[in-house]
């Protein structure tokens, strides 16, 4: 146990703190606080890649470092802000799912992603090899997320952070993907959030609200 | 065997609880005056409190059974042994073989059950209504305790508090990213325990929302104090308890009154800032449904059981 560098510490407390946030988005009801968290998650991502990218010497993990910086951890959280407010949804508190039960399943889908990585990892010869289980076990939790929830901003977020959960499997894993690769999930991210921002407005003018739900019965009439 | 400075850091260490105890009650109302901006009363109000009750006499209801007049000896003393069990000033302690951590959590327990029992034993709604709130609070809140010193156990690798906080006090600097989860749970679990603000206010009579303060409505007189010193205990030991295993730093080890000595004043400067943390904590909260605490308590367990995990897939790899 004393023979772990620092650095892998740190690298570890990292991935821990995404694994709580990760958890404390899916027990966060309100819109606004939830995209603080997921804004937080892409700082702590970002500082995660930089203690990585000092130790190996890998020049491009400080872009991708400071790509996530601007993207995650502002670009995007500011897009979100935006639209809660223009959409009049602040106050937007999820009502359908039962937290605690939703816990207990992001529970088990940990303890399910941790044994699947387990053996995927001791493959693996980088510094930062055993938070890959913590890595599956955020995109899970965001899958759970985007699966439990019924408010469309709340799902969007969920899909930004399994990205986050995959950009840290992906750092874990084999020290980052190739730059162009980045670039373009990066570009379809921010994309991604501004077409479904439009999606918002014409979801809204139809229904009144942002619940998907109203969306099912579209196809009865 | 036991040494004679083993028998003086024990002996300390009881004198040292049973009077600072009141003392850190009154520290964290004088904080959460001056948070509140409302005007502070003493720091020894306290002790003026248990003053005045040992004073009085005792008002015991017709129907009272002699299990309401035992109970808060029977409190105080749990409360009185977990004080002397977990390490504050030195883990030399002669008291600390008597009980492990798995035990602690059971004097607590004991406490709960009697607290509940002579609350239900006069037969008023609000003794019963208290009682019953505060073994759900217990029920919930004692798993999530278990899981946090499970994984200070797996640290350690023993179940004794002595050892444990040894280990974690005497040790080259590691980071580890369990015990961040262990301590978020253990403050949920120590606030609900100490019926503090999200689970429960301190100050009220507000009928609808009081847990502990409807359990202790029959009491009066010496009774009485010896239940709100035990309470003062409580949160006592608590903090010490939470101090130790995240805090460990300065705790003194081996026999020597000299460290004896040097851990005092770190261990007030200590329950100061957390004393003032918990303030804090009670003053931006408001206080919740009585139906979300379950909730609140299922996160600290399944914090906890996250600690565990973290524990096993980060730090036990060769």
């Amino acid at each position: 146990m004393t023979d772990v560098p620092l650095s892998a510490q740190l690298i570890n407390l990292c991935a821990s703190v995404i694994l709580l946030l990760a958890f404390a988005m899916l027990a966060q009801r309100r819109v606004m606080q939830l995209i603080n968290l997921f804004g937080l998650q892409g700082l702590v991502l970002c500082l995660s890649t930089v203690v990585v990218a000092v130790t190996t010497h890998q020049n491009h993990l400080y872009w991708s470092a400071g790509l996530t910086l601007l993207l995650k951890a502002m670009l995007l959280p500011w897009i979100l802000h935006r639209l809660v407010r223009k959409l009049y949804v602040k106050w937007d508190v999820e009502s359908l799912v039962n937290v605690p039960t939703t816990m207990l399943f992001g529970v088990v889908l940990v303890i399910i992603a941790f044994n699947v990585a387990q053996p995927i990892s001791l493959l693996s010869h980088t510094i930062s090899r055993g938070t890959l289980g913590i890595a599956l076990a955020t995109v899970m939790l965001a899958f759970l997320m985007m699966i439990t929830r019924t408010k469309a901003i709340p799902q969007v977020v969920g899909f930004l952070a399994m990205e986050n959960g995959l950009f840290l499997a992906a750092t874990s894993a084999t020290y980052g993907m190739p730059m162009v690769v980045e670039l373009g999930i990066a570009l379809d991210v921010l994309v991604g959030v501004i077409i479904l921002g439009v999606f918002f407005f014409q979801i809204r003018d139809q229904f009144d609200s942002l619940d998907i739900r109203h969306m099912e019965r579209l196809k009865d009439n | 065997m036991i040494s004679i400075s083993g028998l003086i850091a024990q002996l300390f260490a009881i004198v040292m609880a049973l009077a600072l105890a009141p003392l850190l009650t009154g520290w964290v109302n004088q904080c959460r005056a001056w948070l509140q901006n409302r005007s502070a009363p003493p720091l020894l109000q306290p002790y003026y409190m248990l003053h005045k009750l040992f004073r009085k006499d005792v008002v015991l209801a017709y129907n009272a059974s002699s299990l309401f007049r035992a109970a808060p000896f029977v409190i105080f003393g749990c409360m009185l042994l977990a004080c002397a069990i977990i390490p504050t000033l030195s883990t030399d302690l002669p008291f600390a073989p008597a009980a492990d951590t798995l035990a602690l959590v059971g004097v607590f327990g004991l406490a709960r059950i009697f607290i509940s029992l002579a609350a239900m034993d006069i037969g008023t709604s609000f003794g019963s209504l208290g009682g019953r709130r505060e073994m759900l609070v217990g029920f919930l809140a004692e798993p999530a305790l278990l899981m946090v010193i499970f994984t200070t156990a797996m640290i350690s690798q023993s179940t004794s508090v002595a050892t444990i906080v040894e280990t974690l006090a005497h040790r080259d600097f590691i980071i580890y990213p369990s015990l961040a989860f262990a301590g978020i749970a253990f403050t949920f679990v120590s606030l609900a325990e100490n019926a503090r603000v999200p689970v429960d206010n301190p100050a009220t009579h507000l009928e609808l929302t009081m847990i502990h303060e409807a359990m202790i409505l029959e009491y009066s007189g010496r009774h009485l104090a010896l239940i709100e010193w035990a309470a003062s205990l409580k949160l006592y030991a608590y903090s010490c308890l939470g101090l130790a295993l995240f805090f460990p730093w300065g705790i003194a080890a081996g026999d020597s009154i000299l460290g004896l000595a040097g851990a005092i004043p770190l261990l007030l400067v200590k329950l100061a800032i957390g004393g003032f943390a918990l303030a804090l904590i009670e003053t931006v909260n408001a206080k919740m449904r009585i139906f979300r605490a379950p909730e609140f308590l299922g996160t600290a367990f399944l914090l906890a059981v996250l600690g565990l995990l973290v524990r096993l897939l980060l730090e036990t790899r060769v």
